[in-house]
């Protein structure tokens, strides 16, 4: 089977810097993306976007594997994550394009993303941590149900997305993923899950989202 | 930032403006690149560029170098020549450092290290 390229990494510096550290739920993210990988090669995208890169591990994996036919974007609130992520495709010669921003906002969303990655901030918080934290707070920090920053993205996603756009996104159980597959159906998207693991403490899945066929008709 | 980005890129988010579009480049520090020639990610990448903006990117930047007509050509597909110079000034040319601006409120966004900063506070949104 295909394989998603693994990158190289320095945990020394991403430690460092404060920026979340690879985990069970990164892993999780890259082997989704690495089942998935039939589907990538058939939509031959040509933007690729992160959202919330930290370490930038996912991305540079993304642009590994799409070695110039695809160029690839990643987005973070932290400085840190920026710098670190930049890095991290640097030490791996490829080229990801680091915006330091808060979701899609200073992009244009005229349907371009042919697919977007987002492992957010989902541990349940108090909502203060989601807006007050520190930046490293920040990156897990989810708010009420886990839900409050991914929750930001879902109306923005059916003007960001290309008609064959597929959004990948982690979830834990708290977040109520049959919930969101269902918020999403009501913006013309069908989700579905694509993996499933347990880990100590955390139930985590990676859901995969299209636009549903009568969307596509209008 | 590329200037691939810069295309995407958008002051909108601001309170008050409306356009914000294309942001005008201050670049203090400009690096050229080597990258490898796909022209059939280009002829993906074209379609989905705002053509005059790319233009007044690249005018913006003044330099000699970088140099695309005013207009997209037709059957641009099989001009290799063209698709070089896309090449160039979409993916080898590099702003490290300087300022986005918008072009309605003046608001600047700083670009350090190749990242621009597009963070707005609260009371600007
Ligand atoms: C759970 S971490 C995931 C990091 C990395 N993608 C991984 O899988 O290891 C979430 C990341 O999202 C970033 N983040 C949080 N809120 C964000 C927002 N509103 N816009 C952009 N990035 C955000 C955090 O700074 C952090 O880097």
């Amino acid at each position: 089977m295909a394989q998603l390229p693994t990158p190289v990494y320095n945990i020394e510096h991403i430690l460092n810097s404060n920026v979340y550290e690879p985990s069970e739920d990164t892993f999780l993210l890259l082997d989704a993306l690495e089942s998935d990988l039939p589907s990538l090669e058939c939509l031959n995208p040509t933007l690729v976007v992160e959202i919330g890169p930290g370490s930038g591990l996912i991305i540079t994996a993304l642009a590994k594997l799409l070695q110039g036919k695809a160029q690839c974007l990643a987005v973070d609130i932290n400085p840190n994550a920026c710098v670190v992520t930049q890095n991290t495709s640097e030490s791996n010669r490829v080229k990801v394009e680091v915006i330091q921003s808060d979701l899609l906002s200073g992009l244009r969303r005229e349907q371009k993303i042919d697919v977007l990655v987002f492992n957010p901030p989902y541990v349940v918080t108090p909502s203060e941590e989601v807006t007050e934290g520190e930046v490293i707070v920040r990156a897990y920090a989810g708010g009420h149900k886990g839900r409050e920053v991914m929750d930001r993205l879902f109306p923005l996603l059916s003007s960001s997305l290309s008609d064959k756009g597929i959004l990948y996104l982690l979830v834990i159980k708290e977040n109520d993923p049959e919930d969101i597959i269902h918020r999403l159906s009501q913006y013309g998207f069908i989700g579905k899950t694509l993996l499933t693991r347990q880990v100590p403490g955390e139930k985590l899945s990676v859901l995969k989202f299209t636009r549903s066929c009568d969307e596509k008709q209008l | 930032m590329l200037l691939l980005t810069h295309n995407m890129l958008t002051s909108n988010c601001i309170k008050g403006v409306s356009n914000g579009y294309p942001l005008i480049i201050k670049a203090t520090s400009i690096k050229k690149l080597e990258s490898d020639f796909n022209p059939e990610f280009l002829i993906r990448m074209i379609p989905k560029l705002d053509w005059s903006a790319f233009y007044k990117a690249t005018l913006m930047l003044g330099d000699a170098e970088i140099s695309i007509p005013e207009k997209l050509i037709d059957s641009y597909e099989k001009d290799s020549e063209f698709l070089k110079k896309v090449h160039h000034a979409l993916l080898e040319v590099e702003v490290v450092e300087g300022d986005l601006e918008c072009p309605e409120s003046g608001r600047k966004f700083p670009i350090s290290s190749g990242i621009p900063n597009m963070l707005l506070k609260e009371d600007e949104i």
